[in-house]
Order: C-alpha cells, then sequence, then structure tokens
C-alpha cells in the first residue's frame, strides 16, 4: 500500500459508514463483555440475519467506551444525528432499539444516558479518540479514522530530525509515571551510536486499580504500532518489542492480529508504505512481575533474563537491548504520537497546564458513581473527576482521599481536590501521576489500612535484588500491620517514619524508592488517624480489628490477673 | 589514563578515570563498608552498604558501580548514612536466622564483623523467624539458606570465574533462594564442578566445606586475584 492508496480506503470506508442509516456499536472491553455485552452482539447479529443483513444497518463490535461500571454500553450513531448511548443494555433492549428504528418509531429511553452527560462532556479523547468506535481487529476502520496518516506524513514529508523535534515542541512526556520529556529521550537515542537500534513499549501495566494500558491494547492496538513505528523512524530503528503483561491474553492476541494485518497491508515489515524505511515489532509476553515494568528489568526480561533492574547509568538510551541504544516508551506515550501528527505538535502543546501538556487517561475507580476508563486535559482539577465525571462518591459518601500512581503514589486528601492533576502539582503533594490508576476512597477507607494493601503488594513484588527493598518492605509491612491491629506503640511509628525514609533513600530502582511513598502520604495527610490507632487503640474508620494488646499493656494485664488470682487466695 | 580530581570528605583526591568511587576511596585508606562487592566479580549493587552522597544528587549512589568523575564532591560517611548502613544490616540480621553462637564461620563472618563494626548491639526490627531448608546434598559442601544473605557473589563467580553457571535465583523478594541447576538438590547437580569457589567467596557460613565445627572455618579468597590475574596476562600474550 502506499499514500495514495491509504487515503482512497480511507475515503472509501468513510463514505460506507456514512451511507449507514444506523450503526451501532456494542462495547466488547472487558469489563462490558464480563457485564453480558456478548449476548447483546448475538442478539442483535441474529436479528439482522433475519432481515438478511441490510447494507445501511452495521453492527460493530468496539473497544471500551469509557463508563464500564454501566456496561455493556450500545452507542447508536445515526447520519445528521445527535449520538446516543444506551446503559446496561440487554439483548431485549438492543433488539427493540433496531426494531424502532426500522419502523421509524421513537427509540425506547429506559436506561438512555443524556445527551450531555458530564462523564463523556468533561472528556478530551485524544489518546482514546477512536476506542469504543472502531473494531480493534478491524485495520480499515481504523485507517477510515485517519489511521497510519500520520506515518505517511512523517515518511514522506519529514527527516527524522524533524519528528523528534516535533515531539519535542509537543511537550509530551512519559506516560507511564517517569514524565521524562518523550521528545527529548527520542533525541537521545537519536544521536546514541549503535549497530543497530530497538524501540520497546512498556505494556507491562501492574498497579492495582489500573487498566489504562490493557484498554488501549485491546481498543486501538494500531495507534500503538503506528507510534513505534513514527518512533523507528525517527530514532533509525528497524526492530520493535511490545512487552504485554502475561494477565493481558486479549491485548496480546489484538496486537498480534493488528501487527499481521498491518504487514499484509504493507504498513509495517519491510518499504513501509513504499518508502525506503523497515520496522518489524514482535511482541513478548511477560510472566507476571510488577518488577518488569522497571525499565532496564524489562528489557532483561525481554532478553529471556531474570526480570531484575540494574543500576542505571548506563541508561537504555546508551545500552539496552543487546547493549544496543534502545527507546522504551509506555504504550500510552506510542499512543499519544499518532494524534500529535494528525492535530499538530502546537494544537496537541495547547492543552494541558504548566510543564505538562496534552491529555492523560486514568481508570477512575473506587467509590465512585461512575467507573470508567476517562480521558481529561492535564491540569484539570481532581475535584472535576471526582465530581464531574465520576459523578460523586456512591451512596452519599462524603469524600476521603484520592489515591493516585498505585503502590508507587500516595493519597490526596480532601483538601486539596482543587489541585490541578499534572506531574508537577501532584508530587508536591506527596503523590505521584504514575500511569493512572486513581481510586477514590470514602469515609469508609481506613487510610492506615490503606496504605498496608499497598505495601503487601510491594512486598510481594520486589525483586529481591536490594536490600533495604527486599527486606525494608516486609518490616515495613509488620509494623503497619501492628498499628493496625493494635499493638504498636509510638516506637513503632518512629521505627516506621525511619525505615520508609531509608528504603525510599536507597532502594535500587523505583520500585522500591516508591514503596513508601503510600505510607508517607498518609502520614503526611492523616497523621491524625495512626496516632488514633496508636494511643487510642481505636481505628476511626471502623475498619481495623485491634484484636491484640501492645506488649507494655500485656505486661499490665498480666500483673493485673495475677493480683486478682492473689486477692481470690487462689494460684500460686 | 588520564587523572582526574574530586573531594571526598573535603579533601582533594586525584584518581584514574574509570575508577570507581570505592576503588579510589580504598586507595586512600577511607573505609566504606560493603557485602556483595568483592574485587574481582562483577558490580552488582544490592547491599546498599557502599552508598555514599554525592553532591547534585537527590539521593545516595552505590560508590560500587559510580565512576568517578572531574570535580565530585563526594561523602563517604555522614550521620545519615552511617543510619542508613546500621539499618541496611539489622535487616539483614532480622531477614534469617543468623546465629552466630552455632555458625561454622564464628568469628570470621563479614555480617558479623560489619554489625560490629557499626556498632549494632541490638535489632530494632521484628526478626523474621523463617525455618529455612538446609542443602547438604554435596559431599564435600553444603549450603545452609538460613545464613544466607543473597550477596549473589556465588552466582556471579560460578558463572563468570568458573564458567558453569551452576547457582542461580528463584523467587523473588524475600522469598528469594539460591538454587542449583534449575531447583535441584546441589548434590544431584551435574554443572558442579565441585571447584568451591562459590564457598570460598562467601561473606557468610552459608556455604561451607563440611566438617568444619561451629568457629573452625576459615575462607580462602586470594584464588580469585590468581586466577584473574593469569586470565589478564594470558590475554596479553604473556605465560600464565
Amino acid at each position: 500500500m502506499n499514500r495514495v492508496e491509504l487515503a482512497e480506503l480511507a475515503e472509501a470506508v468513510t463514505a460506507q459508514q456514512q451511507s449507514c442509516r444506523m450503526r451501532l456499536l456494542v462495547c466488547c472491553g472487558t469489563p462490558c463483555v464480563a457485564a453480558g455485552s456478548q449476548a447483546v452482539v448475538a442478539a442483535l447479529r441474529e436479528r439482522l440475519a433475519a432481515l438478511g443483513h441490510p447494507a445501511d444497518l452495521e453492527l460493530v463490535g468496539t473497544g471500551c467506551q469509557g463508563p464500564c461500571s454501566r456496561g455493556p454500553l450500545l452507542t447508536v450513531l445515526r447520519p445528521g444525528q445527535p449520538e446516543q448511548v444506551w446503559q446496561k443494555c440487554t439483548p431485549e433492549l438492543a433488539v427493540s432499539i433496531l426494531e424502532a428504528e426500522l419502523q421509524q418509531s421513537a427509540f425506547p429511553d429506559t436506561n438512555l444516558l443524556p445527551a450531555d452527560w458530564p462523564f463523556f462532556r468533561c472528556q478530551t479523547r485524544l489518546v482514546l479518540a477512536n476506542s469504543g468506535r472502531i473494531d480493534p481487529e478491524n485495520l480499515e476502520q481504523y485507517i477510515a479514522r485517519g489511521g497510519y496518516d500520520g506515518l505517511a506524513q512523517v515518511l514522506h514529508e519529514m527527516i527524522p530530525d524533524q519528528v523528534c523535534d516535533s515531539v519535542v515542541q509537543s511537550g509530551l512526556r512519559g506516560r507511564g509515571g517517569g514524565g521524562y520529556p518523550t521528545g527529548l529521550k527520542w533525541q537521545l537515542v537519536r544521536k546514541s551510536s549503535g549497530s543497530r537500534k530497538f524501540i520497546v513499549a512498556n505494556g507491562d501495566e501492574g498497579d492495582p486499580g489500573a487498566y489504562m494500558d490493557r484498554s488501549l491494547m485491546e481498543s486501538d492496538p494500531h495507534r500503538i504500532l503506528e507510534g513505534m513505528a513514527i518512533a523507528g523512524y525517527a530514532i533509525g530503528a528497524e526492530q520493535g518489542y511490545i512487552y504485554v503483561r502475561g494477565e493481558y491474553p486479549v491485548a496480546a492476541q489484538r496486537l498480534r492480529k493488528a501487527i499481521r494485518d498491518a504487514e499484509r497491508a504493507g504498513l509495517l515489515g519491510s518499504r513501509v508504505l513504499d518508502s525506503s524505511f523497515s520496522f518489524r515489532i514482535d511482541i513478548r509476553i511477560g510472566a507476571g512481575a510488577f518488577v518488569c515494568g522497571e525499565e532496564t528489568a524489562l528489557l532483561a526480561s525481554i532478553m529471556g533474563r531474570r526480570g531484575q533492574p540494574r543500576i542505571r547509568p548506563p541508561y537504555p538510551a546508551e545500552a539496552g537491548l543487546w547493549g544496543c541504544p534502545t527507546l522504551i516508551n509506555n504504550v500510552e506515550t506510542f499512543g499519544n504520537i499518532p494524534a500529535i501528527f494528525s492535530i499538530g505538535p502546537q494544537a496537541f502543546n495547547a492543552i494541558g497546564n504548566g510543564k505538562s501538556r496534552g491529555t492523560k487517561v486514568f481508570a477512575l475507580c473506587g467509590e465512585v458513581v461512575n467507573n470508567g476508563l476517562i480521558e481529561v486535559p492535564m491540569g484539570i482539577p481532581l475535584r472535576e473527576i471526582v465530581f464531574e465525571i465520576g459523578g460523586g462518591l456512591a451512596n452519599g459518601a462524603a469524600f476521603k482521599a484520592a489515591q493516585t500512581g498505585g503502590p508507587s503514589g500516595g493519597c490526596i486528601p480532601a483538601e486539596k481536590l482543587d489541585t490541578p492533576v499534572d506531574y508537577e502539582n501532584l508530587q508536591a503533594l506527596g503523590s505521584i501521576m504514575g500511569s493512572g490508576g486513581l481510586i477514590v476512597m470514602g469515609e469508609q477507607s481506613c487510610m492506615v489500612d490503606v496504605a498496608r494493601f499497598f505495601m503487601e503488594f510491594c512486598l510481594d513484588e520486589s525483586c529481591g535484588k536490594c536490600v533495604p527493598c527486599r527486606t525494608g518492605t516486609v518490616e515495613i509491612y509488620r509494623l503497619l500491620s501492628r498499628i493496625c491491629n493494635g499493638s504498636a506503640s509510638q516506637r513503632d511509628l518512629q521505627t516506621l517514619e525511619q525505615l520508609c525514609q531509608m528504603v525510599k533513600d536507597t532502594s535500587l530502582c523505583g520500585l522500591g524508592a516508591a514503596a513508601p511513598n503510600p505510607v508517607l502520604s498518609t502520614l503526611r495527610w492523616f497523621r491524625a488517624e495512626y496516632e488514633t490507632h496508636v494511643n487510642e487503640r481505636r481505628c476511626p474508620a471502623g475498619v481495623c480489628s485491634m484484636d491484640e494488646l501492645p506488649l507494655h499493656l500485656l505486661g499490665e494485664q498480666l500483673l493485673q490477673r495475677i493480683a486478682a488470682l492473689r486477692c481470690d487466695g487462689e494460684g500460686y | 589514563m588520564p587523572a582526574i580530581t574530586l573531594t571526598i570528605n573535603n579533601d582533594l583526591i586525584s584518581a584514574r578515570q574509570g575508577q570507581t568511587l570505592l576503588e579510589v576511596a580504598r586507595e586512600h585508606g577511607i573505609e566504606i563498608p560493603t557485602l556483595c562487592h568483592l574485587d574481582g566479580l562483577e558490580a552488582m549493587g544490592g547491599c546498599r552498604l557502599c552508598l555514599v552522597e554525592l553532591q547534585g544528587s537527590s539521593r545516595p549512589v552505590p560508590s560500587c558501580v559510580t565512576r568517578a568523575a572531574e570535580g565530585m564532591v563526594v561523602t563517604t560517611h555522614s550521620d545519615k548514612l552511617v543510619e542508613y548502613r546500621k539499618m541496611l544490616v539489622e535487616l539483614l540480621l532480622a531477614e534469617r536466622t543468623h546465629t552466630c553462637s552455632i555458625c561454622v564461620q564464628n568469628n570470621n563472618c563479614e555480617l558479623q564483623t560489619l554489625a560490629a563494626k557499626l556498632g549494632i548491639d541490638h535489632v530494632r526490627f521484628d526478626y523474621l523467624n523463617q525455618q529455612l531448608p538446609m542443602d547438604a546434598s554435596r559431599e564435600r559442601f553444603a549450603l545452609d539458606h538460613n545464613r544466607c544473605v543473597l550477596c549473589l557473589r556465588c552466582v556471579r563467580v560460578c558463572d563468570a570465574v568458573e564458567g558453569a553457571h551452576t547457582w542461580d535465583v528463584r523467587g523473588r523478594g524475600s522469598t528469594s533462594r539460591i538454587v542449583a541447576d534449575l531447583d535441584r538438590p546441589w548434590g544431584t547437580s551435574t554443572s558442579c564442578t565441585d571447584c568451591g569457589k562459590c564457598v570460598q567467596l562467601c561473606p557468610t557460613g552459608a556455604l561451607f566445606k563440611k566438617g568444619a565445627t561451629v568457629g573452625e572455618m576459615r575462607k580462602e579468597r586470594s584464588f580469585l586475584n590468581r586466577i584473574l590475574e593469569r586470565r589478564r596476562l594470558a590475554a596479553q600474550g604473556g605465560t600464565p
């Protein structure tokens, strides 16, 4: 395929889509499938088959449409009409919508979401532009939405340095959590000398409650491939790897199909789009280790070694896979690249706040009314995410804290709800942007218990290479457990703080260095809660059991019992 | 080799390009404690005891892998660093069951010496009291997991010097264990050459020669320098 053919195909598919009187988009993202969207698809397909598959009615099984807690979702598109979305769609409801269209009668309004629903209204969808709009396994539908146009533009109109410059201009920063300027990284790898260079997409998302990368890979796999191919051209690499978490088989399968389709169409492989640029992509499946999200551990894992981080420098930009310069970015970062070239770096840079430009995808979950996958411009106040998009807390509970950044992040208290969500502001609060997990907690959550949960996660996921992370996390967990069961003393609280600081300062890689963050941030904002646990042996949220006594009380209890025995004349 | 000048503990010190901070410090008589590091083996940076403060770096850096550079300002001993080192050794003592009184390595143990030098008289953390197995299936040597500090000297020497790669690591985090040949009893290992290098390099009594009673085990480490020196000479074309 060459550039002209690509444009012609896009036009033809768009024309065909516009000729449809009705397009039914059923969300087949994993949460909606779990809620029963396959039955909806089957019922609609059966009805369409009975009608003899009319050409002007199209049924599409899409990737994630967003409000996951309201699945299965059905979006109806009709030319010249506003789009309509039904939540909790049953097979009967879906068929009745189809019948209504056929009979030109009014659509049923059960479960119909309001047209200006804040969940959709407050979002800016760049990375997720195609999620929930296209069949992820259909290359033509991706092309119809401007897919691979960015790659064609880059290959035919720009030299690699210009590509790097465009990414620098866009102000894009790493979406995996580190926030390193992506353009600078590309330039670094471009300038590094090596016989071969590699591109690696990090899809080893592991934070509890986070599923942005999975949704992106499952809903719009071609976008990641296109981003990687553009990066490959920019830095001079001919081989890319996507490292997909082992727990994401659907993502891996869709990426595999996407790679095969793109290679057949001449959009990947040798002589991409009839240019002199060749680029191949392979998939590597992780084996269930959180630490393999750390870049040096991930590279070791790709090379077939034990997934352990190593000390940087040398950074992967100088010596990565097999000692060659390697560009490693998160899949969401790569997902931003086609958007930069479709709207232009300046327009991309115009979105955002301060040094954080563009949008960020969050997995909004916890005690919030609308759980789901959202994409918001950087700098949006946290309040807007929780109360507008999220629709406030379920059952009218009061907001207590929002946890961002997973086990490496921290908790943001209610008084900081107006903080703009961007890299710098979250860091100032002792949390991090992270990869985009956002867990909302209400009054029923005990912050010590939350810290303990994340510490349990970290001690389980530590690779064991360095002492502070391997043993320090175990000891922090033990101290937190003691606070939660009521047997801690003030001294334990002191030791906890010292130990957290030490683990943060001395660990080898980011996992260990960030592991104490949930403890440190809850200590910073909810210290009173820790004090109540220790001094009054009471859990204000009523979560912790408090079923053990501290040592000094144990002694007292023993003395009392002995004294009581003496008075009774028993004992000895 | 070009010379560079850096500041260590307020003294101007000259070093050769390519030297690590640890080498420079030791050459000038500054004692930085280490556990996983051993001259001649590839540095790993796992024990974190050799951390030093570097001006301009927000976190301490491991001196065993950080190369000296012109104009660096380094502090090897500050109150914070000494406290961190104490905590790290305490963490190691709490992690496994280090009972010196019944250990073959008593009085010749690097962990024990470190603890004594750092003035550790008690451990502020909970002992994990793990009940780990012992592997005495090999004829001449034995492995006691309870005394292992996971410095991985054995893994590195077996791989890089002996070339057998008998040892590796199983599991992760605090459940990491040294294993022979994809986790089989050491006695049934087919790759082990019985050379004993791992036993000699082990800083504690985790790997030991059978037949040594408490306090008798002496470890002979000079072989490593001998081998590496001969290799170096051979590589240069001299007679080994």
